[in-house]
């Protein structure tokens, strides 16, 4: 895939950074206001898909990428499943138990465990979605070499 | 409300009828993205902002990535007679039709008012559920704690149908 023109490649410079930043915000205020790990990990995809339509597939070693983004995201999705065990071990032995303190509810280090699965299914949703989109790029590169 | 859920209810059954029949595939794709932008009005009439957030966001995306696929493939779509057997299939169609809204307008009348009947298995949700989860967002508390099981499922199946794009658009070997 070729890159776009210059005007393009600036423009996306300075989007994409606002665009993970804003990512990051509704991950991480996932219990207070609407939004939460899908919507959130979805945006954080669309950051680096934007870079990668901008600049081509040469511009960066997509292969490496790919390795990470596939990392994470098993890393996440077990992360998810160890939280969700650690119910069973603390406390009332349910799984998917709320077992840290809840806090007052409207601030932002509140409601428990709640916060850190939003972070995980975030990341494993971001890494989800951009692993497909990178695969759908390199192997198609892969057949024309 | 109901009157604007149903034209636009219409439109985007336009949009997937003309996204069904356009010779040219970009346009077809364009026409697909009316359903789901659609979906997202209709999701902020029926006040669920979450659902109209994850709506928007992964429409977005997946219009980004079928337009890429399209103009990365060929943009004609092959177009063949119907033969005697697509004028059966014709025919089968238009009588499943006649023979399904004969019995949906039979089960509507059996149906509650529109809002009314869900709010009795959903009340004990949204009465307690600040106190016992501590999150203000009453959706996550209810994804993330009461139905955590589903959530689990959903990121399972994403992961898996990774596993699945990986493993079948991997045409070289690892080295």
């Amino acid at each position: 895939m070729k890159g776009m023109t210059v005007i393009v490649k600036k423009t996306t410079q300075l989007i994409a950074g606002m665009v993970f930043l804003y990512g990051i915000y509704v991950i991480i205020h996932g219990h207070l206001t609407p939004g939460g790990g899908f919507a959130g990990g979805v945006i954080l995809a669309g950051s680096f898909i934007l870079l990668i339509l901008a600049f081509g597939s040469d511009f960066m070693h997509l292969t490496k990428e790919e390795a990470g983004s596939t990392l994470y995201e098993n890393l996440a999705i077990l992360f998810v499943v160890f939280l969700a065990v650690s119910g069973l071990l603390l406390g009332a032995r349910i799984f998917f138990l709320n077992w840290l303190p809840k806090g007052n509810p409207g601030e932002l280090v509140s409601a428990g465990v709640l916060p850190l699965y939003n972070i995980f299914v975030g990341i494993e949703v971001a890494s989800s979605i951009l692993t497909i989109f990178l695969a759908l790029v390199i192997f198609k590169e892969e057949i024309s070499e | 409300m109901e009157i604007a859920i149903s034209i636009i209810t219409g439109l985007m059954i336009i949009g997937a009828l003309y996204a069904i029949h356009a010779k040219d595939l970009l346009s077809a794709v364009i026409a697909c993205g009316i359903v789901g932008y659609g979906l997202v009005i209709c999701f902020l009439l029926l006040k669920a902002p979450d659902l109209a957030i994850v709506q928007i966001v992964v429409e977005t995306i997946t219009l980004i990535i079928m337009v890429a696929v399209v103009l990365d493939s060929s943009r004609e779509e092959k177009y063949s007679k119907p033969d005697g057997q697509g004028y059966m299939a014709i025919i089968t169609s238009l009588v499943m039709i006649v023979v399904l809204f004969y019995f949906f307008r039979m089960a509507i009348d059996s149906l509650d008012v529109f809002g009314s009947g869900s709010l009795r298995m959903a009340g004990p949700y949204i009465e307690g559920a600040t106190e016992k989860t501590g999150s203000a967002n009453l959706v996550t508390g209810v994804v993330f704690d009461f139905r955590g099981y589903d959530t689990l499922g959903e990121a399972t199946v994403l992961v898996t149908a990774v596993l699945g794009v990986l493993t079948i658009l991997r045409i070289k070997g690892k080295k």
